[in-house]
């Protein structure tokens, strides 16, 4: 949204936003915490607040094309896209477009955690998504591997539910979350977080039933004799994002393997002319304010292509 | 109430048994343990359809592994609508001095009526597989060998068995077996007793405790583990053929795996457990497997994982058990069933229906056999010209839940409709929750559209059955 509002502010005529859900916002509709919007609107917002104020100015801007429910399937080097919605595979032809695509979770699969596959595994977000979007309590005893701000924000969303969060499982010596997190959603809800320890198994045949933790030296190698079991029916995985840039990739544009972003030279840009991807599509920010700020850039750069300017 | 028939197991081997079955006038009752059909030993499976190599010629694998894959392309994949690629397949080798031992691979199948085989030299590989690594040396190459979805190989047996007259219960473990008076079964399964004149034991891993059951505690199953691991759909085009290399003793090793649905797959491991409920990956597992494959195709990258799971193969000594047990007149044992075991269903399922016949079951052919069933419409097998029709026909199709395997809203209901009663029921059948994000974006709506079609409280939505419940509470 950020980005299709300044690309008009900056001359475009006809932006049409694509989404694929049925609500604009995307993941801030399920982020109900505060902590949006203290830089960009100076005020202390929740995440579908702060959705909502770029949602109506995009409701009343007559040159942005709202469709939800829009999935894009293919794009091409030179910008024809082909998407379904309900009712209808459509295919347009545009002189711009800016992939705006977000992030998906890393899994439990990435981080290889051996042991069984029971219910009661989930990405972090999606635990978030059952809570805040459905009312749906995943589990009674949780422990979170990895302290993603996910993680963290979902374990204090989990005590406040009446959960009991065991444990927050970490393998590196710091949290990869903001230090706000790490003491509002933990410190403040006596969870304990272990650092430089690991989940080495998962068990339970049907549900989760316990994990086994140990706890590693620098090189993150496990120390023997230093394991113990920690009881839970829930295991969350926050162990980071990974940006969702498939379509780019189909497209034809040059990718960074290991992160799954577009090499370029510049914030925004991607090998192929006139096709951007700003926002956690082009790297993952901590903060939806930054996010903002550079896709109102991306806009910008967009509606500059456009007019002509070379890149 | 009274079966003709009553088959234990809805695996392979049991729905392939009652679809054979199923042909005749017969009263059939399929009975399941698990809340949906494949739920065993099958779901693992890693979906090929072998061409009939790597088998004695002596034993019944090697005439029943050719005839199942004969009867599948030939007959199955097109009556039940299944998604069969025949890809073919290659057994490498690393060293030229093992050229002898693919000879005798190739003289063994050529005995056994496996068709086009070939020894195939590296500019041969360098152009039909060119990811190859630089340690292959040469491979016999087997053109009939192909890739099917496993599971959905059972659903579509199940759906087109129970099409025509069979009767199929889940959830319904076999808590006892006896014998009347007038020598006829009585099984009790999930706190009913149901009656039969045959019985035919297809349990898989528990096999050898029904065989007992019975009185006929004639063999052990020894279940030996294999771990597998999914690679992205981007991988996709990693490899043109089956890629196996020289087979040990106790396996046909670690092979490269196309797969129906385009992820490639590398494992399986084999190693005997005692635990016929150990579905758990290690870390020693994935070490082996990964060396295994990329010793074939040095290109492939722990990064490329996206999944892994165990199965457990249900072995038998070295050959499958398919036989009727004269000590219990009326049983007929299928056990044993590892691999090539999915590819020779077909066959089994025949040689069973044989053998029943000797034993007294009349089998007269229903007037109408509905030999068809309709192919489900998965849109990531079609081209998106098709994508357009099917959406204008019905608008659901064009309302995409799954995003990494785009599989839409109308699938996942198709899926509900047609028996999936769980999560891991709609994931085997549409592939929605199987790819990268592993379920994080699609979860949630799948949950929705099953308490619309089922129309039961989240509460009781589970993975695979009953205690793998996925949501304790629903905030009021």
């Amino acid at each position: 949204m950020a980005a299709a509002l300044a690309a008009r502010r900056a001359g475009v005529k006809d932006v049409l936003l694509l989404e694929r859900d049925q609500h604009l916002g995307g993941v801030l509709n399920q982020c109900i915490h505060p902590g949006f919007g203290l830089h960009h609107f100076k005020q202390e917002l929740t995440g579908p607040e702060y959705a909502d104020r770029f949602v109506r100015l995009v409701q009343e801007d007559r040159g942005i094309e709202v469709s939800l429910r829009s999935f894009a399937v293919r794009l091409t080097g030179t910008r024809e896209l082909s998407y379904l919605r309900p009712g209808a595979l459509e295919e347009v032809k545009a002189r711009a477009v800016i992939l705006a695509t977000g992030c998906r979770e890393r899994t439990r699969e990435m981080i290889t955690i051996p042991g069984s596959r029971p219910a009661g595994v989930y990405p972090a977000g999606l635990a978030q998504k059952m809570v805040n979007m459905e009312g749906w309590i995943p589990g009674r005893q949780a422990v979170i591997v990895g302290s993603g701000d996910i993680g963290l924000i979902m374990a204090r969303r989990l005590a406040l539910e009446g959960v009991a969060v065991k444990a927050v499982i970490e393998i590196q010596n710091v949290s990869r979350g903001l230090v706000r997190n790490v003491v509002q959603c933990l410190e403040d809800f006596g969870i304990p977080l272990y650092f430089r320890h690991r989940v080495s198994r998962i068990h339970g045949r049907d549900r989760v039933e316990k994990v086994s933790v140990v706890q590693v030296d620098e090189e993150l190698r496990d120390i023997p004799g230093s394991g113990f079991e920690i009881g839970c029916d829930t295991v969350l995985v926050s162990v980071g994002l990974i940006p969702e840039n498939e379509l780019l990739e189909m497209a034809g544009a040059e990718m960074d393997g290991r992160t799954n972003t577009p090499v370029a030279k510049e914030v925004n840009l991607t090998s192929l002319p006139g096709v951007f991807a700003c926002g956690n599509a082009f790297k993952v920010y901590d903060l939806a304010d930054w996010v903002t700020r550079d896709s109102e850039l991306a806009g910008r750069t967009a509606a500059a292509y456009l007019a002509g300017a070379a890149l | 109430m009274f079966s003709d028939v009553i088959i234990i197991g809805a695996g392979v081997s049991g729905a392939a048994i009652a679809r054979e079955l199923s042909r005749y006038k017969l009263k059939v009752l399929l009975l399941e343990k698990e809340a949906e059909p494949a739920f065993g030993v099958s779901k693992s499976n890693s979906g090929i359809i072998h061409a009939g190599t790597q088998n004695p010629p002596s034993s019944l694998k090697g005439w029943l592994c050719v005839e199942g894959n004969r009867l599948l392309r030939e007959e199955l994949a097109a009556d039940l609508g299944l998604h069969f690629v025949q890809c073919g397949q290659l057994v490498v080798i690393f060293d030229l001095a093992d050229l002898a031992e693919l000879e005798k691979i190739k003289k063994e199948g050529e005995e056994l009526g496996v068709q086009g085989l070939e020894l195939v030299d590296r500019a041969w590989l360098d152009r039909h597989e060119p990811n190859l690594g630089p340690e292959v040396k040469a491979a016999l190459y087997a053109p009939t060998a192909g890739i099917i979805s496993p599971y959905r190989f059972v659903y579509a047996l199940v759906e087109n068995a129970v099409r025509n007259g069979v009767q199929l219960k889940t959830s319904r473990k076999v808590a006892a077996i006896r014998r009347t008076e007038k020598g006829e079964f009585e099984v009790v399964a999930g706190g009913e007793v149901c009656r039969a004149r045959f019985l035919v034991n297809a349990a898989g891993l528990f096999a050898d405790e029904i065989s007992a059951m019975a009185g006929a505690p004639s063999f052990t199953i020894t279940p030996r583990k294999g771990e597998e691991y999914l690679l992205d759909r981007k991988r996709e085009h990693l490899a043109n053929h089956l890629i196996f290399p020289l087979p040990s003793k106790t396996s046909k090793g670690i092979l490269i795996i196309k797969t129906s649905d385009g992820n490639p797959m590398i494992g399986p491991t084999a190693h005997d457990t005692c635990d016929k409920s150990d579905l758990s990956t290690t870390d020693e597992g994935l070490a082996e497997v990964l060396a295994g494959a990329r010793r074939m195709m040095p290109t492939i990258s722990p990064g490329d994982i996206i999944a892994y799971f165990a199965g457990l193969r249900p072995a038998a000594g070295k050959d499958f058990i398919i036989r009727h047990e004269d000590s219990v007149p009326g049983l007929v044992n299928v056990a044993g069933i590892q691999s090539p075991g999915l590819t020779a269903a077909p066959a089994i399922a025949v040689m069973v229906a044989d053998i029943l016949k000797g034993r007294g079951l009349r089998l007269e052919p229903k007037e109408q056999f509905h030999r068809l069933r309709p192919r489900p419409v998965h849109l990531f097998q079609v081209p998106l010209a098709e994508t357009r029709q099917l959406i204008e026909k019905n608008p659901a199709y064009g309302d995409i839940v799954c995003r990494c395997e785009l599989v839409s809203a109308q699938e996942v209901r198709d899926a509900v409709k047609r028996g999936a009663s769980t999560l891991d029921g709609v994931k085997f059948r549409t592939r929605a929750q199987s790819g990268r994000c592993h379920g994080g974006f699609c979860t949630t709506r799948i949950m929705k559209i099953m308490q619309e079609e089922l129309g039961f409280p989240v509460t009781a939505i589970t993975k695979r059955g009953p205690g793998s419940e996925l949501i304790k509470d629903e905030r009021k």
